[in-house]
């Protein structure tokens, strides 16, 4: 196999990491937020079940919520999963990244001085209004930093879904690597993903740049 | 029982309407009580401030001033008492001694009769002084965008910043970031306001420039309320005096007889420890 061949058959390993990472993060990012506030529901049951569900995904290990996600149904319900693998690998790593994010969410909202939100009420903002105007906007530029961290984070992690045996780039790299017995294909896997994370450094550099206008 | 307030309960007024505006009740606190877990902060106060008034209250740290300005803009609820805003009844203590605030609309709209000054400003950092100024009319009032901002812009040229418009707090000295809070909180044209210890986070020269506005607008018959630890100010600048201590008001009255004629020992020892 010539070093052109490896390259094109793992440039479709490399489109189906940037599909799971795209997604992943246009699914956990929200979903995140929406876990704050149900931890920070008054009603006390809700926050308890957000508290463990935040646990569970922190406490345990990706790959194996992966593999609890694909396999759990069959096992449980007896359910045919077939073709299933690729929406089994979104929701283990949307559910999983959605607890880190809201973890992330919920120290910068508790880092904003509560002088700001009784500004916000003495002027007769509504909750809503002092969220959506006051409080998120900088609540996102101080979490930046750590959200950066965690998307870099999750393009590694991506690797994992090679568990599920979905071919990715990981994936393609260990079965190419074994079949012509090379080391290049790891090479080609390492270079993918170190210029990939140097992309996403760059762009949410570029991001906390433009917030920098106000201390 | 409801938890809100009966119709005839927030129209019955408690002001005078005798067509002399100096005499307008503008807020009327009755036995307010308010505690902390066991530390009784408030211990039975009654303030009244009228149209046109400006009222300082002094006393040391710990006497409850704060808490009361605080009571008086619901950032802190009541355990007792009654807060009434020209007409409108905003908090009530029934017989069986419950608080009750008034509904959420009437809330909106009392909450529109005053202002606050804080102590540390809480502009809002990521918008512009004129934003800042600018926000709550536009968001709240949903008044007329350019209507807005040629009014903050003639408040920020009274505060004299009308070159820091663009600027961004950060940007700004302390004595600047808390003339645009006051200008932030003049444009929702309250009938009253606040100020809690505007001036004790600034250095003296920073002072003077916050005390030169608030006496700007006290000439404009701007009804106002001041904590502040400013003695000389407070004895220039103010209608009235009010001495707190532990919770209670221990004296009150014109500024030339509390500051110069003190009748109560605790004034006195009070007053005497500026001279030092």
């Amino acid at each position: 196999m010539t070093f052109g061949t490896m390259l094109s058959t793992m440039a479709g390993g490399m489109l189906k990491t940037v599909l799971l990472f795209v997604l992943t993060l246009v699914g956990s990012l929200p979903l995140g937020m929406l876990v704050v506030f149900l931890k920070k529901s008054k009603f006390k049951p809700i926050a308890w079940i957000t508290d463990i569900y935040i646990a569970i995904m922190r406490g345990t290990p990706l790959m194996l919520q992966l593999l609890v996600w694909y396999f759990g149904p069959y096992y449980l319900f007896g359910m045919n999963i077939r073709g299933y693998k690729f929406p089994a690998l979104l929701i283990g790593f949307i559910m999983n990244y959605a607890a880190y994010f809201a973890e992330i969410y919920r120290s910068g909202i508790d880092s904003m001085p509560v002088g700001q939100y009784e500004a916000a009420e003495i002027l007769g903002y509504t909750k809503f209004q002092t969220f959506m105007r006051i409080i998120l906007p900088q609540v996102i530029k101080r979490i930046l930093p750590s959200v950066t961290n965690e998307v870099i984070t999750l393009v590694k992690d991506t690797s994992l879904a090679s568990a599920l045996a979905y071919q990715e780039v990981f994936s393609l790299a260990k079965q190419i690597s074994a079949s012509q017995t090379s080391f290049m294909p790891f090479v080609i896997a390492g270079i993918f993903y170190f210029v990939a994370n140097y992309l996403v450094a760059w762009i949410m550099n570029r991001i906390e740049k433009s917030m920098q206008y106000y201390k | 029982m409801s938890v809100y307030l009966k119709k005839e309960d927030v129209n019955t007024t408690g002001s005078v309407e005798n067509g002399n505006p100096a005499d307008k009740v503008v807020l009327k606190m009755s036995n307010i009580q308010k505690r902390f877990d066991n530390l009784e902060v408030l211990k039975a106060i009654n303030l009244t401030v009228k149209h046109g008034e400006v009222v300082s209250i002094i006393g040391p740290s710990g006497s409850g001033k704060s808490t009361l300005l605080r009571c008086a803009t619901f950032l802190e609820k009541i355990d007792s008492g009654e807060i009434i805003y020209l007409d409108k009844k905003a908090a009530i203590t029934s017989h069986s001694g419950k608080v009750f605030y008034t509904n959420k609309a009437d809330m909106k709209e009392i909450k529109q009769y005053f202002g606050l000054v804080f102590q540390q400003f809480n502009l809002f950092p990521h918008h512009s002084v004129l934003k800042n100024v600018m926000g709550a009319p536009v968001n709240v009032l949903k008044r007329d965008k350019a209507e807005v901002e040629k009014e903050a812009r003639v408040l920020l040229d009274k505060m004299g910043l009308a070159d820091k418009a663009d600027q961004y707090p950060c940007n700004l000295s302390g004595g600047q970031q808390q003339r645009v809070a006051i200008a932030r909180a003049l444009a929702m044209k309250p009938e009253v306001l606040f100020f809690d210890e505007p001036t004790s986070a600034l250095d003296p020269e920073l002072t003077i420039e916050v005390l030169k506005i608030i006496r700007q607008l006290a000439e404009e018959k701007m009804t106002m309320v001041i904590v502040t630890h400013e003695m000389s100010f407070a004895a220039n600048v103010s209608n009235r005096v009010i001495f707190m201590d532990g919770g209670v008001i221990v004296e009150e009255g014109n500024p030339k007889d509390v500051f110069g004629n003190p009748q109560m020992e605790r004034t006195k020892q009070f007053l005497k420890s500026y001279k030092e």
